[in-house]
Order: C-alpha cells, then structure tokens, then sequence
C-alpha cells in the first residue's frame, strides 16, 4: 500500500515563505501601551511584542503592533501576517479576525477559510493539518491578544467570546 | 565506499531485524530513517517478547506478593537489578535503585542532599564532609547540562544558600578546563556533570574532573544518560560517587531509570519520596527506614519496565558495547563528512568522531531548524529540532535551537546517505523563493 505523501507544499505555502523572508512591519517601536514576551517552551520559539491602541472602547483602533520574534518558518509568517491583518483597524474588527484565525487552526484541516476575513492568513490552512505545527503558527497571535488585553483592549476579546458562544 | 567503512557492526542487517520498527513505511511510502535515538532509542524484539511474556504469565506486584506469580515477578525485578549492576560493574547489587528515568535519579540525589545531615564523604581533602549544606558550600555544573542536571540543582541551592557556579565551554564545544582550580575549592560540595552531551556529543575527561573534585572532598554525580548507551561504562573506574541513566535510551522501554551510588554515600542519605516497601517499620508517631536499596523505591516500582531494562542491557552487551561504540563512532564520522560536504552547515560541538558520541546539533544556513526536521520528515527522516533541553548550551553558542541527528547501534551508512540527501532538498526547498 502506498501511504498518502505529506503535503510540504499544502504547508509550505509561497504566501507563507514570502512573509518569511520579507517579514511585514517588522522592528520595536514606540509608542506602546503594552508589551509582552511570549516563547515556546518546547521549541524555543520566541516573540517580544508590543501594541499602540488609540481610542478607547468599540472605537479603540489598533494603531501599532511591532515585534522581534525569532522562530521557524511559520512562526515568522504568522507575526507577519497578523500585523498586516490587524494594524490601522478598529479593535473589534481586528479581534474577530484573531477568532477566526484560532479557529482555522485549531480546525485539524476541516474549517473552510473565509479569504474576505482573512486574506493572506488562509495560507496557514495547510499548517491545520500538521497538529505539532499549529502552536508555531498561534505564538505571536497569542501574544497579540494578550497585549491588547493588557494595553485596555481586553473587553473587545470578552465581547467576541460572549458573541461567540450565544451564536453557539 | 559505505561497504567497505571500518568499524560498522559486522552483523548489521541481523541486528536491523530485532528492531521491529525500522520495516516500517511512513507517509509517501518513505522507508523510516531514524536519526533520533539520542532522544529515545528503539526497542529489540527481545525486549518486547520479555515484557509481554512478563505481563502475560508473571504479573504480580514485587516484595509484598506471597504466591508464586509474586515470587517469580519479584525474580524477575530482582533478577534486573542484577543485570544493571553487573553491566555498570557495580560493587554491590544494593547501590542499584530504580527510578522513574534519570531526571528523577537526578531530582533523588539533589533533594536527599539538601535535606541530609553530617554527610561525610569518605575523601580525605580539605574537608571532606559537611554538617549540612549552606552559604558558603558550592555545586558546580556545567554550561552543557541537559536540563534536568541544571534545574534540580538550582532547585537546591535556592533552598540551601549554597551557590551554583559552572565549566563555561570552549568554542569548539568542550569543558573549559582552564577553570577547574577556579572552580573546584575547597568551597566544593557537589560536582555534576554530563559524561556525553546530549547536544554537542562532546566526551568529557569525567575521570580527570572526579579526580580533582575527590582532591577537595566534593562528590561527583555523573549523568550517563547518553553514555550508557553507547560506550563501556564502568562506575568505578568512572570516578562517579553517584552516576544514573534512563532505561529507554539502552533500547529498553521509557518509564525506568537507574541511580547507582556508592553504598557509603547513599547509606548516609535520607529517603526520598516516603510510602510502601521503604519502610522497616511504621508507627503514628514516627517510621523507621528500609536499607538501601529499598529506601529509595517508595511504592510498586515499575516492574515490567524494570525487566525490560534487564534484557535490553543483556542485548547491548550481547552485541558489545566495544563494537557498539566503534560503530557509532564509523557511523558518525561518515555524517560529519557528508555535512561538511554540503556546504553551509555549521556542527555544534567537536568535530572529530573519537571525541564525541553519536549525536550531531547542527546548523543548515537560512533555514530554521523546525522547517529542517519537518522537511527531513516529509521523506521519511526523523530528527530532533528544539533546544534539545539544553537551552544554555545552544545560547552559548548564539543559536535559539539547532536540528540535531542522532544515530545507534542499528544505524547504516545508507541512511546517512538518505539524510545528507534530505537536507540537500531542504536547502533547495527553501531556496524556491527569493
């Protein structure tokens, strides 16, 4: 019998490896309300991240995300593309990208990404696919979200997870 | 020409076949090349047949079972440690214990020190002995421990006062000897160190350092992790006063592990974790404890495991642990080759195969080692990717994580071939963009 290949390509999407060696919004910049340092225990993955919001509220807007990361391939897209995806928008918006970017991930390859919501980030359908890759691919959106948090944007996660579960 | 290499075990495709494991076929029917047995080894037909035997016709608990199946499982227990003292040359059978792995022998030996009294260490230097461990004492490691050779003795002099100082390591890899008179004193309590680094390969000169840690009355811990497997270990002439391994590193299974110690020391040591079968005798008030080594093995041990053990040391010595280790060092000199060869790789750690053991952390240029190991393993390779648990070692060397290859007794020249071909096609993957 012959096994089904894996499927590097599926994983190592151009979009992917184009955000790797041309990392977006790259660098530390002031200013920041919060800043945060996130690793991976198990592969050493690393990011230090920081957010500027202005406004407060539902008109909060996402004003900055800079970073320094050190990782994989994937990692390095992901912080990418989350600064691409999130920078210049209102809070909200930007938070219910992050949800659906979670639940891409944590799909094991079954969610149908949405290309309006997500844009290049439907590229890391394929790492869905690869469970001990996933966490590579969650590191800087996890430090995104614990920033914001910690920046005063922490309601817009508690509003998206209360919306979430009364659809559910 | 791979045939003709020196060295190579003789009956190589005979020992291929007691490992069940490597007919098999991974996606894209890629035969298995497995370059992690540094991380844990595979097992022999022998072990498995042991175990299964054991669990299908022996089980009973050990030491407290009065009837036959308990008597035979006991044997059986028994019979290992036996087969591990034999195999380590232990002086006595009773400097035997078992543990969970070498991180719990670890944990075991550093916490039964901080909580010891009037230690007295038998060498007779500046002081050899302490009351109790303090300000003023000093545990030295070094910069290429695997994690739990650093953590529990961290552990341990935050909760001592004691201080932690280390060996820093040379560019190339090994123990910057220049500093043993700096580093071990009088001060000195404790010396641990790895015999074979996990991640550099580097062989230490354990001898040489034990020596000058008994000169100053310090005992020295010897983590062996990664050369009990590989290499004739013999404790006393090693120098250790306490020396453990893992048992699923030895081709035996994961879940047991080995302390040996000198019988003088560890009598001096209090237990470790309390519970049944380490007692002589309990009362409300207070209990009283078994001799060794029984103190230290609270609760039903793992005895299946623990029989396993005892055939996977019977089969390594069966093959040789000479020949195995000449094997190891023809299989790994040939891999260093083949990286050298490729340009753009940068070896962690010695580069000269009798200096080192069988596990090779390297670099390959512009590309991370995780995309490395996921590449590898997309054709079948299977390596290890990470800090390896030896974070201050690879930031010694100014790298996050490192993709190491790790070979073992069952090893061929073709599968180095199947590797070095593997990282050339990483390389172009990665190179498709610009």
């Amino acid at each position: 019998m012959t096994l089904p290949g894996q499927d590097l390509d599926a994983l190592y999407q151009e979009i992917i490896l184009d955000h790797y060696k041309h990392p977006q919004n790259a660098g530390l910049r002031e200013p920041y309300e919060a800043e945060v340092h996130h690793v991976n225990p198990t592969c050493g993955d690393e990011v230090t991240l920081r957010v500027h919001l202005e406004g407060e509220g539902d008109d909060a807007v996402v004003a900055d995300v800079s970073y320094d990361a050190e990782g994989c391939s994937i990692s390095q897209a992901a912080t990418s593309v989350l600064t691409e995806l999130v920078l210049g928008r209102p809070l909200p918006e930007a938070v219910a990208v992050h949800a659906r970017f979670v639940e891409l991930m944590h799909g094991r390859g079954t969610v149908e990404p949405d290309e309006d919501v997500l844009g290049d980030a439907i590229a890391f359908a394929g790492v869905a696919k690869f469970p001990a890759r996933v966490k590579c691919a969650l590191l800087s959106w996890m430090a995104w979200k614990d920033a914001t948090s910690r920046a005063g944007g922490g309601a817009a996660f508690e509003a998206a997870e209360a919306a979430g579960e009364e659809q559910a | 020409m791979a045939a003709a290499m020196e060295g190579l075990l003789p009956e190589l495709e005979v020992i291929r076949k007691d490992f069940p494991i490597l007919e098999r076929t991974l996606a894209g029917g890629h035969p298995l090349v497995y370059l992690d047995s540094a991380n844990t080894s595979q097992k022999p037909q022998v072990v498995i047949d042991a175990m299964v035997d054991h669990l299908e016709r022996h089980n009973a608990n050990v030491a407290r079972a009065m009837h036959q199946l308990g008597a035979e499982s006991s044997g059986a227990f028994e019979a290992a440690r036996d087969t591990v003292a034999a195999f380590l040359g232990a002086p006595s059978r009773d400097e035997v214990i078992f543990t969970k792995n070498a991180s719990e022998a670890l944990n075991l030996v550093a916490n039964t020190l901080t909580w010891a009294r009037g230690i007295d260490t038998g060498f007779t230097g500046t002081r050899g002995g302490w009351d109790r461990l303090g300000e003023g004492d000093e545990i030295v490691i070094t910069e290429m421990e695997h994690h739990s050779n650093i953590v529990p003795w961290q552990l341990l002099t935050q909760r001592t006062g004691a201080t932690l100082r280390w060996f820093g390591l040379t560019d190339d890899g090994r123990l910057d000897l220049d500093a043993i008179d700096d580093l071990i004193t009088e001060r000195t309590r404790v010396v641990s160190l790895t015999w074979v680094s996990n991640m550099l390969g580097t062989i230490n000169p354990v001898q040489e350092i034990a020596r000058r840690a008994h000169e100053v009355g310090a005992i020295v811990v010897l983590d062996a992790s990664q050369a009990v497997p590989q290499m004739p270990v013999d404790v006393v002439e090693s120098g250790a006063d306490v020396l453990v391994f893992t048992g699923h590193k030895v081709t035996g299974p994961t879940g047991i592990g080995v302390l040996w110690g000198r019988r003088a020391l560890l009598e001096q040591l209090p237990p470790f974790l309390g519970g049944g079968e380490m007692i002589e005798t309990v009362r409300m008030e207070a209990s009283t404890y078994a001799g060794i080594p029984h103190r230290f093995e609270a609760a039903t041990p793992p005895i299946v495991e623990a029989v396993g053990l005892g055939v996977a040391l019977d089969y390594l010595r069966d093959v040789g642990l000479e020949a195995i280790r000449r094997h190891e060092e023809a299989i790994t000199a040939y891999a260093l080759e083949g990286l050298s060869s490729l340009g753009g790789v940068r070896v962690l750690g010695p580069t000269t195969a009798s200096e080192r053991g069988g596990a090779v952390s390297f670099e390959l240029d512009g590309v991370h080692p995780h995309d490395v190991a996921q590449v590898l393993d997309s054709r079948g390779v299977a390596v290890r990717a990470g800090h390896h648990c030896a974070k201050p070692a690879h930031a010694r060397f100014g790298v996050q994580s490192s993709t190491r290859m790790s070979s073992y007794l069952y090893t061929t020249p073709e599968e180095i071939d199947a590797f070095i071909d593997a990282l050339g096609f990483t390389r172009e993957y990665f190179g498709r963009t610009a």
